[in-house]
Order: C-alpha cells, then sequence, then structure tokens
C-alpha cells in the first residue's frame, strides 16, 4: 500500500502533547517526521512521566506519542545551529511548533521569516488560548483550558463538583484539527503553489467539541446546563441515558423508548413517564431513580439478554483486562510492538484510520534525542 | 478563497460521527450534499436535547449541519437511485455510515462506485470496524465509551464507571474520517489514485486513550486507579485537580508541591520532600490541598499563583466563560440564516487559515431544500 502522505516532510519543533500528537498521526499517514529538539534535554516530554513510568530513558508518554518519528537536535539560539535548521526548512513541506507567543519571533522563525526561505511551507501553531487576549500568555495546559471552557460542568452528577475529562482532552482534539488544517492548507497547495499559516488553540478546539450543545445553550435562552441527579451521561440527554449498577456489575443504556423498556426489563414502574416523550426529560431523575432500584436486583448478563436480542441499545460496562480478553478486541488488531534500535521494545497502539482496507501498522520507536542528527549536514 | 473550496461531498451518513467530518470539511471550503430520506431524513432531526426544537428540527442537527445542503431521496426507488448514482459520478468524496451491507444492496458500495467514479476517495465510519463480534452491535457513543475502559478513568475512585459527558467517541471518529479523507485526496492529486478510508468508534476512542494504555501493556496490566477525590487523571501525581475554593473553583495541573506549600503557605505540605511522593502519596497531598484551599477566594489564590507561573485557571460556566475578555477575543460564534430567512447562533471553524477562521453564511438544510436546484444543476 502507498501511504497517501508518502513523500511529505513535516519538521516538528512542538512539545508535550497536541503538536507531536499531530506529527504521529500525520507520521502514521506516510510523512516523514523530524523532531527538532534542544540539545541535551529534548522535548520536555522525554521526562514527563505518567505513574512516574520510563523505558530506555524516556516516558512512555513520550514513547507513546513520538513513535513513527526521527530526531535532531540544535539550540536554536546558536547561529550555527539556526542556519542548519533554516536550511532544513528550506526542504520541508511542513512545520509544527507551540511556543508560547513572540518565542518564534525573537529566534527568527516566524512565519514571515520562514517563508522567505520556503514560499510554500505549511506553517502551523498550537496555542493554548489563542495569540490575542488576556489569556494568549496563560500556560496551554489541558486541565486548565479544560476548566476555562465550561467542560467541567457536563460530566458527574449534578450535586457534584465540576468533574473534569480524565484524559487530556484539549490536547487531544487541537492535534486533531491541526492535521485536518495542515492536510487542507497542503491541498490548497497544490492547486495555488501557495503555502499557508494554520492555527488552532486548545480553547478553541474544546469549545468546538461543545459545539451541539453550546448551540443549544446559544439558543435556549442561555439556560445552564443541568447534570441529571444520579447516573448522568449527557446533561441534554433523556432517561435512561446512563450507567447504571447491576447485581454484579454495571450496565450501560442509551437513548430508546421507556414503554418497551419498561416491558423488556418487566419494570412497570417506568410506565407512567412511557406515554409522553417530553416527560423523559421532565422526570429523568425520577426515571433513573427507578431504573436503578430495578437494575440492581439482576446481573448485568441476565439485563443484556432482556435487551440485546430486542435490539434496545445497551451494553456491558468494561475495564481494561475484560476489553483485552475480548475477542471483539482481538479483532481489530489494535496493538502493535514498536523497537528501538538497541532492542528495547515498547507496546502500544497503531493508528485508528484503515486506508483501502488495510490497517497501518510501524515498527518504528520513538526516536532517540538526535538519532537522524546526519540531516543538519545535508544528508536527507 | 477556502482551502478546499471545489470539492464535491456526497454524505449519506446519519447522527454525528459521519456528519461531524463532513461539517469540517464543509467549514474548510468543501460544498457538501446530504442525501436524506424522504419524509424524515437524517434522523439526528430529530434528536432533540432537552426538548428544545428550533424552526422544526433539533439544535443538535443545526450545529452539526451548517452550510450543507439537502437532496432528498428514496434509495430503494430505482428512478431515484438513477440520479443520486449520476450525482457520485461526479463526487471528489463520498461517505456514509450504514450498517455493513446495506450500501452492498444499494449498490453504492466502494466497489460499485469506483467502476463509474475511478478516483473517488470512499470514507465509511463504523462502530465497531468492518468484522469481528462486535460488527453488527449498534455504533453509539455511550456504549462505546462503556465498553473502551474509558469510563474508569473519570471522577473518583468511589464512584463507580463516569461516562465523559458529551459524544466523544462519535467526535474522534469524525475528525479521523476528515483527516483520512483529506491524506487520500492529496495522494489523489499526485497520483490519481482514490482511497477507502475507514474509520470506526472503538479505534477511534481506543487510540485516545493511547498514553495511558501504553501503560497499561507496560506496568503489569493495572487496572487504572482513580484518586479518592480531586480526581482529574488517574495516571498523574497531585496536585493535578479541581479543587473547591471559598466561593468557586480552582483547577491546578502538574507542578511542585514543595513551591505550592510555600505559595499557599501550607506548612504541612513540606513533609512531601521528594518529587515521587507527589505521585506515590497523591491522596494525601490532595486531602490536605483541598482543606487548604477552601480557605480563601478563587482569585485571591490566582493572584498568589498565576504570577509564581504555576500553571492554575479558576473554573468558569459558560455564562462566565462567555462574558470573558478571552473569549470574546476568539471571535468562535457566528450567526448563520436557514434558507427560509430563520437565524441561529452556533459556534465556528476552531481552525484558522491564514490568519482567518473560515466562516459559514449558511445554516443546516430543511429536508430536501435542494434537491429540484442540484437536480438541475447536476442533470439528474
Amino acid at each position: 500500500m502507498t501511504l497517501p502522505l508518502d513523500g511529505l516532510f513535516v519538521l516538528e519543533f512542538s512539545q508535550y502533547l497536541a503538536g507531536p500528537y499531530a506529527g504521529l498521526r500525520l507520521a502514521d499517514l506516510g510523512a516523514r517526521v523530524v523532531k527538532v529538539e534542544r540539545p541535551g534535554l529534548g522535548d520536555g516530554c522525554r521526562q514527563l512521566a505518567i505513574k512516574g513510568l520510563f523505558a530506555d530513558g524516556d516516558s512512555l508518554t513520550f514513547h507513546a506519542i513520538n513513535r513513527n518519528k526521527e530526531s535532531c537536535t540544535a539550540n536554536l539560539k546558536d547561529p550555527v545551529d539556526l542556519e542548519r535548521i533554516r536550511h532544513l526548512i528550506a526542504k520541508a513541506d511542513v512545520m509544527t511548533h507551540n511556543f508560547r507567543p513572540g518565542v518564534m519571533e525573537a529566534i527568527g522563525l516566524d512565519y514571515e521569516a520562514v517563508r522567505e526561505i520556503n514560499p510554500g511551507i505549511i506553517f502551523a501553531t498550537v496555542t493554548g488560548y489563542g495569540k490575542k487576549g488576556p489569556w494568549s500568555g496563560r500556560p496551554g495546559q489541558d486541565l486548565l483550558a479544560q476548566s476555562l471552557s465550561g467542560l467541567a460542568w457536563l460530566s458527574g452528577d449534578a450535586g457534584q463538583p465540576p468533574v473534569p475529562f480524565g484524559l487530556a482532552m484539549a490536547d487531544i482534539l487541537s492535534g486533531e484539527h491541526l492535521v485536518q488544517g495542515i492536510l487542507a492548507a497542503l491541498l490548497q497547495r497544490g492547486k495555488t503553489r501557495q503555502g499557508a499559516t494554520v492555527e488552532v488553540s486548545l480553547l478553541e478546539s474544546i469549545l468546538d467539541f461543545q459545539f451541539e450543545v453550546l448551540t443549544t445553550y446559544f439558543n435556549d435562552g442561555g439556560q445552564p446546563p443541568r447534570r441529571a441527579a444520579s447516573h448522568n451521561a449527557h446533561a441534554y440527554l433523556a432517561a435512561p441515558y446512563g450507567i447504571y449498577a447491576t447485581r454484579d456489575g454495571w450496565i450501560a443504556l442509551a437513548m430508546g423508548k421507556i414503554a418497551s423498556l419498561a416491558e423488556w426489563i418487566d419494570c412497570p414502574a417506568l410506565l407512567p413517564f412511557a406515554s409522553d416523550k417530553k416527560k423523559t426529560f421532565t422526570h429523568r431523575d425520577e426515571i433513573k431513580k427507578l431504573l436503578q432500584e430495578h437494575l440492581i436486583t439482576q446481573d448485568t448478563a441476565h439485563w443484556l439478554q432482556c435487551l440485546e436480542p430486542r435490539g434496545y441499545w445497551c451494553s456491558d460496562v468494561f475495564d481494561y483486562a475484560r476489553l483485552f480478553a475480548h475477542d471483539g478486541y482481538k479483532t481489530l488488531g489494535m496493538d502493535q510492538l514498536v523497537e528501538r534500535r538497541n532492542g528495547s521494545s515498547i507496546q502500544t497502539l497503531r493508528c485508528p484510520i484503515r486506508i483501502d482496507g488495510e490497517r497501518i501498522y510501524s515498527t518504528v520507536a520513538a526516536p532517540e534525542l538526535g538519532n537522524a542528527n546526519e540531516l543538519l549536514h545535508g544528508g536527507l | 478563497m477556502k482551502p478546499l473550496e471545489d470539492y464535491l461531498v456526497v454524505d449519506f451518513s446519519q447522527f454525528l460521527s459521519g456528519p461531524s467530518a463532513s461539517l469540517r470539511l464543509a467549514d474548510l471550503g468543501a460544498r457538501v450534499i446530504k442525501v436524506e430520506r424522504p419524509g424524515c431524513g437524517d434522523i439526528c432531526r430529530e434528536l432533540y436535547v432537552s426538548n428544545v426544537v428550533l424552526d422544526g428540527d433539533s439544535t443538535v442537527f443545526h450545529a452539526i449541519n451548517r452550510n450543507k445542503e439537502s437532496f432528498a431521496a428514496d434509495l430503494k426507488e430505482p428512478s431515484e437511485q438513477e440520479q443520486v448514482r449520476k450525482l457520485l459520478v461526479q463526487a471528489d468524496v463520498v461517505l456514509h455510515n450504514f450498517r455493513p451491507g446495506v450500501m452492498e444492496r444499494l449498490g453504492f458500495d466502494y466497489e460499485s462506485v469506483r467502476k463509474f467514479n475511478p478516483d473517488v476517495v470512499y470514507g465509511v465510519v463504523s462502530g465497531y470496524g468492518p468484522d469481528g463480534p462486535w460488527r453488527d452491535k449498534p455504533g453509539q457513543d455511550l456504549l462505546v465509551q462503556a465498553l473502551s475502559g474509558l469510563t474508569w478513568l473519570s471522577g473518583n475512585a468511589g464512584d463507580g464507571p463516569v461516562p465523559m459527558g458529551l459524544a466523544v467517541a462519535d467526535i474522534l471518529t469524525g475528525q479521523q474520517l476528515a483527516q483520512g479523507i483529506q491524506a487520500c485526496l492529496i495522494r489523489r492529486s499526485l497520483t490519481g489514485q482514490g482511497g477507502l478510508v475507514e474509520v470506526s468508534m472503538i479505534e477511534a476512542i481506543l487510540a485516545f486513550q493511547f498514553e495511558v494504555l501504553t501503560c497499561y501493556f507496560q506496568d503489569g496490566n493495572e487496572e487504572p486507579r482513580r484518586t479518592r477525590s480531586n480526581n482529574a487523571h488517574a495516571y498523574l501525581g497531585a496536585p493535578y485537580g479541581i479543587y473547591e475554593t471559598a466561593n468557586g473553583y480552582l483547577a491546578l495541573a502538574m507542578g511542585s508541591v514543595l513551591k505550592l506549600a510555600a505559595l499557599l503557605d501550607c506548612a504541612t505540605l513540606l513533609a512531601f520532600k521528594d518529587p515521587a511522593s507527589w505521585f506515590d502519596s497523591r491522596e494525601e497531598i490532595k486531602a490536605i490541598l483541598a482543606r487548604h484551599l477552601k480557605t480563601q477566594t478563587t482569585a485571591e489564590w490566582m493572584s498568589i499563583l498565576e504570577p509564581a507561573d504555576i500553571w492554575c485557571a479558576e473554573v468558569l460556566d459558560w455564562q462566565s466563560l462567555l462574558a470573558h475578555e478571552g473569549y470574546k477575543v476568539l471571535e468562535m460564534e457566528q450567526t448563520v440564516r436557514r434558507g427560509n430567512g430563520f437565524e441561529y447562533r452556533t459556534t465556528a471553524c476552531p481552525i484558522r487559515i491564514n490568519g482567518e477562521r473560515p466562516r459559514a453564511i449558511a445554516g443546516s438544510p430543511a429536508l430536501g431544500e435542494h434537491t429540484q436546484s442540484i437536480r438541475t444543476e447536476f442533470s439528474l
């Protein structure tokens, strides 16, 4: 298979997650991605371990985000190194960075300077909160962007404090958006021969993520989101939408007709709410409470047998152990082993996109710092 | 000029994941035609959230389908099927999220379409991939979250499974579909070759967990452990979390506990001298912080922490967010107008190209609004 981005050359000045996540996707789709890192330390993510875990000198997080890339080191404040990087930039199709506003200008690698050496380059930037305004100097960090964006009031139950999404939601989404912007700009370049800038920010990305509920908020008179009193899974959706305890575990119930649900799980207490669809929202706290009292009386498997064959949207709730033991997971072929030249290897996930009916695998591990420094001396 | 101008996307998909991909393509300049069933159309039109109806359709539908056209056709009726076939001949991109087998029966699967449109880029969204035991399960966001292990990452240790309160699997799948399509369009512009892009909600939500799963694969398969209080990421040490203050909430990202001890005048924290203890003793540290931070207001804490470059933020709700200059300066909102003149407010594309945010003028289409004009224009 010819990967769709074969032949594309990307220089990644980005660190941590958002920008490098975009670089990972471009690499998986076929681009050659070279990280430009500080000598000595490199990408700050190399030392940012989650759960304190490292492999072969770098954090596992770094390994996950930077597989399938190369690395060269340059001190951008040193004129000799900078000149070498300028030579590389002249050959690049794309460069990404996530420095705070003003840093690239001070180095002399802002877009105006870069387009003089390479008018066709796509110059892509991730910031925390955009380039202007009172938040532009703030640290662009995921939990902080979530907290400012209102997102923390959508998960958890009504009585609880704000509940953040337990993964780097803003980082991941701005990485996804950066890829989209870069690919769109490349398509445009194919027609016009002109480069472009692409800008995304954590805050704009996490706002876009809320576009459905924000559109509702803009047009419903500005009513604040109200999480359900219990079993909340979406502040704007009616009962039964949520996860419930059973006698031996949990069951997730998506949207569906209350009348059918009541009949199939034999719970007549729900019937008074079945006649009017609006009631499933206005009375969702009562419905959810009744459902919970009923669902706790039997095992998850029992309820799944009542509902699944009849087409009601429901599911068991897995932890990782049960997920990875299941054939449904194994069929996906979702994990892969990547290996460094010294033989150290890491098990991680592959690219989630399939092209031309094939999964995209790569055995290339995250680079040792400076493993492609020959690029700085004319090799390409 | 928008980067994807001149590209024609014919979108058979419904609900959120597929339509969110075509929304992004539309934002970036592509022309998107929804093919909908006469009578009811995209089921999302009737997926009302919190019982709000806007000009006959759900607010969610308006958000997802701004800037698109609607062509109503009964795909089981031979003459209308033939019209759609003629439209597909001229399409650059075709998208759908039907269950496996449906497009084959209609004669609009990838193999059939490429016979009359050899360089088409064809995108498919599914719940769980093209094969395996989950293939025919309903591809619904909450159910995918429940199966994927994701629900054990948000909320606190005692909470049971806590889903993320937005359709995160749908959204991520849509992002990746848009990327795969754009990548194949780039390849087509260089080689003339079309392509097939397949994404699924389960693969997208697994890829979303790639950092923590990489840890899980390497750490002897320990299930994630959320903290008992103030959890914001199961794999990160203290102080990472959201804390109650005297008048609201404060988010603290990663940082030195000792520096916090000094700045917050919280001597109890000085006992945690070894940075490794910030993970190992995170329960204790968080409990101390939670007690201490309640003693002053958010603004008072911010005025101490922000100048010291501690990664922190106030936790806003939408009302305070929308009133803030940091939000207004983004100009992230736009007003769009439907064919009948009805206007509504929604969000805009999160990506800026050449410093400009691409904006839409058109709102979501009424069902079949463009059927006649498209028939005429494309001689169907």
